[in-house]
C-alpha cells in the first residue's frame, strides 16, 4: 500500500532572558552546578513564583513572528507529574489558553513552498538536569543520579505545529526555518547541540488519499536537523513495514539512536499520563494588552523570509539569499559588504561559498573572524579589475580570514597580483617566442595544441601572475 | 499586679514605652509561662529561647535609646509552624519535614522581625494545616487551656492555645477554611482572616493556594488590628498580592455601630448550630441592635454547597502543593530500589492519614474524566458564592454568624469521623471561597465554661468596617477573662 506521512513538530525554545521564568536567578548554563538556585526554583516549602515580564514579551514576539493571534488574557496551569529533576513535581505551563495561537510559517523544500500552521506557542518552565552515574549513563543501570537545578525554571516556549507536514525533508525545513526565525528575534541561543532549542516529532502514516489519522508516535532525542530528518524517515519506514505486514502501531514515545540510526521504544503511552492540569492558583492570568502587543510588534526585526526576498530584489540568487538571510553573522557581513561597495551577487557568492566553508572548517564564527565588509568589497574590486585570478582570490581570502591583513596588503605580500600591464605581458610573450622559435613555427603552422605550452612558459616567466586569457590573446596576435 | 504574660499587646507596648517593663522581662514571663504550661498544653513544637531573648535585648536597647520601631517592638509573638523562619526548624507538624531548617524568612516573618517583634517559637498545627482540632499533628495534639480535655480547634490550635495560656502575647495563624477563626472561637480569642491577597503568602507552606491567608490571634480586637496592619501590604514576591494599600485596621475602632447595617446569614445561624452558641449569637445581635445597628436577615443559599465545593478545591490544590515533598531535595527520605519507589515510600511514611486522604481526594477530583464534574463544578459553585456575597454586601455593611457550630469538643471525639470534623468549618469556609475578610470575637462562655465566638464578615477590602464592628461587639460583650490553669496557679 502507498502511505502518506502525517507529521507534527513540537519545539522547545529556551529563552535567553537574564533571569528565570518565576524567580530572580540568573540564566547561565556554564555556572557551577546548583549555584543559580533559590527557594522558588528549588521548590522549597513556602516559595512562590512571580512571572518574568521579559519572557512574556519575548513569547509574544515569537508568536507575532509566526503570525499567531495573541491572547489578551492567558492562563498558567499546573502540569502534574513526579520526576526527580522537577522540583515541585508539577511544571507551571499553559493548557487551554496559551499566549499565542493559530499562526503559520511558510516552508520551502526543493523550490516548493508550503504553509505549515502553528497551533500554539505557550510559556512554561524548564526542569533541572539529571546526570545518571553508572555503567551506561542511562537511568536503568544508574547507581546514582546527580541533580543540577541551574536549568530549573528557565523560561521555555513550546511551539506546536499542526500535523501539516508530509515528509521528513519538510520536517527538517520547518525546523530549520523555525530556528532561523527564533535566532533572528534574538530571544534565544537557539543552539541544537546545547539543547537551547529541542525538536520532537509526532509521526503517523495513513493510506495515501485517506483523511483519518493513524496512531502517532512521538520521536525524541534528535540533536541536529540531519538527525531529525533521518529519524522521521526511519519512523515512516518502520511504521509502513509494520502496517504492510498487517501489524498495528503502538502509541508510544521513541528515542532516536543516532549511532544505530534507529528509534527505540522509551515508554508506552498506553494508559497515558494524566497530567491533571488545573489553573495555577499562585499566578494571575497574563495580560497582553493591545497597546503592549503593538509595542512589541514594533520591535520585531526584519524576519529572514522578508530579508531573503529583499536580497533577491538586489539580484542575489534564491539559495544564496536564503542562506544569507538565515544567519545573523552572514547578514551583517553582507550588509557591510554592500555598504562598502561590493556587488550583491559577488559578495553573496563569497560569503555563502568560501567564507562559510572556512567558518565550518575552522569552527570559527564568521562574526568572530578578521573579515570585514570592506575586505569583501576590496576583494571583489580586485577580481573585477583583473588584479587577482579567481584562484589567487581564494588564496587571498584565506590569508585575510587568517588575520594577515586586508586583501591588497595580503596579495602584495604573497606576490599574487596579476600582471595587467599589456606592455609587460607582450614583452614576456615575445621573450618566450624568442627562446622557442622552433615550437612557435610549428604553432604558426597549425599545431594548435602548442598554445598551452606557450601559455605555460609565459606563466613561468611571470611567476604565475599573468592572466592566461590575456596571454593567449597576445600569442594568437603574434601568429596572425 | 498582672503577670506580664497576661498583658495585651497594647498594654505591653504602653508599659515598654513608659519604662515599666522591658522586652526581656516580657519575654522571660512568656517563656516561664510556657515552661509551666507546655507539658499540659503542648502549644509549641519549638521554643527558640535564645533567639527570643536576643531579639528582646535588641528591642530593649532600641527602646532605651528612644528609638522604638513601632507598636510591636519588643513584644513576644508565636508563629504557626507552617511559616518559614530562617534557621529555626519548620515542620508544618509533619514527619516529612521533621528537622527541616529553612534558609529564608517568609515575608510576614520578615516584616514582623523588622517591626521588632520577638519570636517565642513555632506552634503546633494540624499537619499541613489540614484539620480543625490540632489532633492531626505528627508531634502530638495541643490541648485547650480552658479545659485540657478539649481541643483548641485547628488548624492554628497551637498559636491559639499559646496566646490563651499566656505563653505568647499574640500569635499568627493561617486560615484556609477557618483555621484562625475556629480556634480563636474555641480558645476565647480574637482571630482574623484578611481579604485574600492583603497578606503575602510568600514563605507560608501552601495548603490551598487560592484560599490560604495569614492573620492574627490576639486577646483584643485592637491587638488584632495592630498585628494585621504590620503584616498586610503588597509583596512583590507573591503574584497574588493586592497591589494597592491595605485598608486600615485601627482607624474606626472606637466608632461604634450606630447606623451600620448588619446582615444575619440565615443559612449559617440555625441548623447544625449548638443551642448555647445560637443563644450567645442572638444576644450579641440584640446588643448590636441596641447600639444602633440596623439588623437585616439575609438568605445566601449557595453557602449550603460551600463545604462541598471547599472539599474539592482545597484537596485539589493541596494534591499539587504537597507533591514537592518527595525525599529528593530535603526532609524525610525513605530509601527504595528506584527513585520512584523512594518517593512513594517517603510520602507513604511521611504524611499522616488526613493529609493522605486529602491528597487522594484532590488527585481524584482533578483526574481526566472527573475534572469537570468535581473541580470544575466546585469552581462554578465558588463563583456563585462570590456573586451572592457581592449582592448581600450591596444591602449590608457586614454579615454576621456564629464562628464555630459548638464550643470546644473533647479530644478524640471527632477523629474517627472526618465529616463531622469538616462540619466545624461550615460557617467559616464561605469567606475563604469568596476571598473576603472575616474574624471571630469572643462573646461569652458556655455553661461548662468554654468560650463562644461570633463571626463578623465584610466585603473585600472591608477590614476597616469589620474591625469597627468587632470592636463594638467586644465592648458590648462581657469579658470572658482568662483560662485558669492549675499548673500556673499552683
Amino acid at each position: 500500500m502507498k502511505w502518506e506521512p502525517v507529521i507534527g513538530i513540537e519545539v522547545h525554545v529556551e529563552l535567553e532572558t537574564q533571569s528565570k521564568m518565576f524567580c530572580g536567578c540568573a540564566v547561565d548554563f556554564e555556572a557551577e552546578p546548583n549555584t543559580n538556585v533559590c527557594p522558588t526554583c528549588l521548590g522549597l516549602p513556602g516559595a512562590l513564583p512571580v512571572p518574568n515580564r521579559k519572557a512574556i514579551e519575548w513569547i509574544t514576539k515569537i508568536g507575532l513572528a509566526f503570525n499567531c493571534s495573541i491572547s489578551e488574557r492567558s492562563q498558567f496551569h499546573r502540569k502534574n507529574y513526579f520526576y526527580s529533576d522537577q522540583p515541585k513535581n508539577y511544571q507551571i505551563s499553559q493548557f487551554d489558553v496559551p499566549v499565542c495561537h493559530d499562526g503559520w510559517i511558510d516552508v520551502t523544500v526543493d523550490g516548493e513552498t508550503s504553509r505549515i500552521r502553528v497551533n500554539r506557542a505557550h510559556m512554561e518552565e524548564d526542569t533541572g538536569k539529571s546526570i545518571h552515574v553508572g555503567e551506561s549513563g542511562r537511568i536503568h543501570s544508574a547507581t546514582e543520579t546527580l541533580l543540577n537545578f541551574n536549568r530549573a525554571g528557565v523560561p521555555l516556549v513550546e511551539i506546536v505545529s499542526e500535523a501539516d507536514i508530509r515528509s521528513a525533508a519538510q520536517a527538517r525545513a520547518y525546523a530549520q526555518t523555525l530556528r532561523t526565525v527564533v535566532a533572528a528575534l534574538g530571544v534565544s541561543d537557539a543552539k541544537l547541540e546545547e539543547g537551547s532549542i529541542r525538536f520532537d516529532a509526532n509521526v503517523s502514516i495513513r493510506p495515501t488519499g485517506t483523511e483519518a489519522f493513524g496512531t502517532k508516535v512521538e520521536v525524541k532525542n534528535m540533536n541536529s536537523f540531519r538527525s531529525l530528518e533521518r529519524a522521521v524517515d526511519f519512523e515512516i519506514l518502520r511504521q509502513a513495514d509494520i502496517l504492510d505486514q498487517g501489524g498495528t502501531i503502538d502509541q508510544e514515545t521513541r528515542h532516536w539512536d543516532e549511532g544505530e540510526g534507529v528509534t527505540h521504544s522509551m515508554r508506552s503511552k498506553e494508559g497515558s499520563s494524566d497530567y491533571r492540569y488545573f489553573p495555577e492558583p499562585d499566578l494571575l492570568p497574563i495580560e497582553v494588552t493591545d497597546e503592549w502587543r503593538n509595542e512589541i510588534a514594533a520591535t520585531l526585526p526584519e524576519l529572514p523570509a522578508a530579508r531573503a526576498a529583499r536580497y533577491m530584489g538586489l539580484g542575489v540568487d534564491a539559495d544564496s539569499a536564503t542562506s544569507l538571510a538565515g544567519s545573523d553573522a552572514l547578514t551583517a557581513m553582507f550588509q557591510s559588504s554592500l555598504a562598502a561597495g561590493a556587488p550583491a551577487q559577488v559578495a553573496a557568492n563569497w560569503l555563502t561559498g568560501e567564507v562559510t566553508a572556512w567558518s565550518r572548517r575552522a569552527a570559527i564564527d564568521i562574526a568572530d573572524s578578521a573579515l570585514t565588509g570592506a575586505h569583501v568589497a576590496q576583494l571583489a574590486g580586485m577580481v573585477a579589475a583583473n588584479l587577482l585570478s579567481s584562484t589567487a582570490a581564494k588564496e587571498v581570502l584565506g590569508y585575510v580570514l587568517a588575520g594577515e591583513g586586508d586583501p591588497e596588503t595580503v596579495a602584495a605580500a604573497h606576490d599574487l597580483v596579476q600582471i595587467n600591464d599589456s606592455g609587460a605581458l607582450e614583452s614576456a610573450v615575445d621573450q618566450v617566442i624568442g627562446e622557442n622559435e622552433d615550437q612557435f613555427a610549428r604553432l604558426a603552422g597549425g599545431e594548435d595544441k602548442l598554445i598551452g605550452f606557450f601559455v605555460g612558459q609565459v606563466m613561468r616567466v611571470t611567476g604565475g601572475k599573468a592572466d592566461p586569457r590575456a596571454v593567449t590573446d597576445i600569442i594568437r596576435s603574434r601568429i596572425g | 499586679m498582672t503577670n506580664p504574660a497576661d498583658l495585651t499587646l497594647v498594654e505591653a507596648a504602653t508599659a515598654l514605652k513608659a519604662g515599666d517593663q522591658t522586652s526581656v522581662a516580657l519575654t522571660e514571663a512568656v517563656l516561664t509561662r510556657a515552661s509551666l504550661t507546655e507539658a499540659a498544653v503542648h502549644a509549641y513544637l519549638t521554643i527558640d529561647r535564645s533567639g527570643a531573648l536576643a531579639a528582646a535585648e535588641a528591642a530593649d536597647r532600641r527602646i532605651s535609646k528612644g528609638r522604638s520601631i513601632g507598636p510591636l517592638d519588643g513584644l513576644p509573638i508565636a508563629l504557626k509552624d507552617n511559616m518559614m523562619t530562617r534557621g529555626v526548624e519548620t515542620t508544618a507538624s509533619s514527619k516529612i519535614l521533621a528537622g527541616y531548617i529553612p534558609p529564608y524568612d517568609g515575608t510576614v516573618v520578615a516584616r514582623l522581625r523588622e517591626a521588632g517583634a520577638v519570636f517565642v517559637g513555632k506552634t503546633n498545627l494540624d499537619e499541613f494545616a489540614m484539620g480543625s482540632s490540632t489532633e492531626n499533628s505528627a508531634f502530638g495534639p495541643t490541648r485547650n487551656p480552658w479545659n485540657l480535655d478539649t481541643v483548641p480547634g485547628g488548624s492554628s490550635g497551637g498559636s491559639a492555645a499559646a496566646v490563651a495560656a499566656g505563653s505568647a502575647l499574640a500569635g499568627l495563624g493561617s486560615d484556609t477554611g477557618g483555621s484562625i477563626r475556629q480556634p480563636a472561637a474555641l480558645c476565647g480569642l480574637v482571630g482574623m482572616k484578611p481579604t485574600y491577597g492583603l497578606v503575602s503568602r510568600y514563605g507560608l507552606i501552601a495548603f490551598a493556594s487560592s484560599l490560604d491567608q495569614i492573620g492574627p490571634l490576639t486577646h483584643t480586637v485592637e491587638d488584632a488590628a495592630i498585628v494585621y496592619e504590620a503584616i498586610a501590604g503588597h509583596d512583590p514576591l507573591d503574584a497574588t498580592s493586592f497591589p494597592g494599600p491595605a485598608p486600615s485596621g485601627t482607624e474606626r475602632l472606637g466608632e461604634g455601630v450606630s447606623g451600620l447595617r448588619v446582615g444575619i446569614v440565615n443559612e449559617l445561624s440555625g441548623e447544625g448550630i449548638d443551642d448555647e452558641v445560637l443563644a450567645a449569637f442572638r444576644t450579641t445581635v440584640q446588643r448590636l441592635a441596641s447600639a444602633g445597628a440596623e439588623i437585616v436577615e439575609l438568605s445566601l443559599p449557595s453557602t449550603a454547597t460551600a463545604l462541598s465545593a471547599y472539599y474539592l478545591i482545597a484537596p485539589a490544590e493541596c494534591s499539587a502543593n504537597l507533591a514537592r515533598f518527595d525525599g529528593v531535595r530535603y526532609g524525610l527520605r525513605v530509601d527504595g530500589g528506584t527513585v520512584d519507589e523512594m518517593m512513594s515510600r517517603t510520602r507513604a511514611d511521611g504524611f499522616g492519614p488526613e493529609v493522605i486522604r486529602r491528597i487522594l481526594l484532590g488527585t481524584y477530583a482533578l483526574s481526566a474524566g472527573y475534572y469537570d464534574a468535581f473541580y470544575g463544578q466546585a469552581q462554578r459553585v465558588r463563583t456563585l458564592i462570590i456573586q451572592e456575597f457581592a449582592r448581600a454586601y450591596e444591602q449590608v455593611d457586614v454579615l454576621v454568624s456564629p464562628t464555630a457550630p459548638a464550643p470546644a469538643f473533647e479530644l478524640g471525639a471527632k477523629t474517627q469521623d472526618p465529616l463531622s470534623m469538616y462540619m466545624q468549618d461550615i460557617c467559616t469556609i464561605p469567606s475563604n471561597l469568596s476571598g473576603h475578610p472575616a474574624m471571630s470575637v469572643p462573646v461569652g462562655l458556655s455553661a461548662t465554661g468554654l468560650p463562644i465566638g461570633f463571626q463578623v464578615m465584610a466585603p473585600a477590602l472591608g477590614e476597616t468596617v469589620m474591625f469597627q464592628v468587632a470592636a463594638a461587639i467586644e465592648n458590648l460583650s462581657d469579658d470572658i477573662g482568662r483560662p485558669v490553669l492549675e499548673v500556673v496557679a499552683s
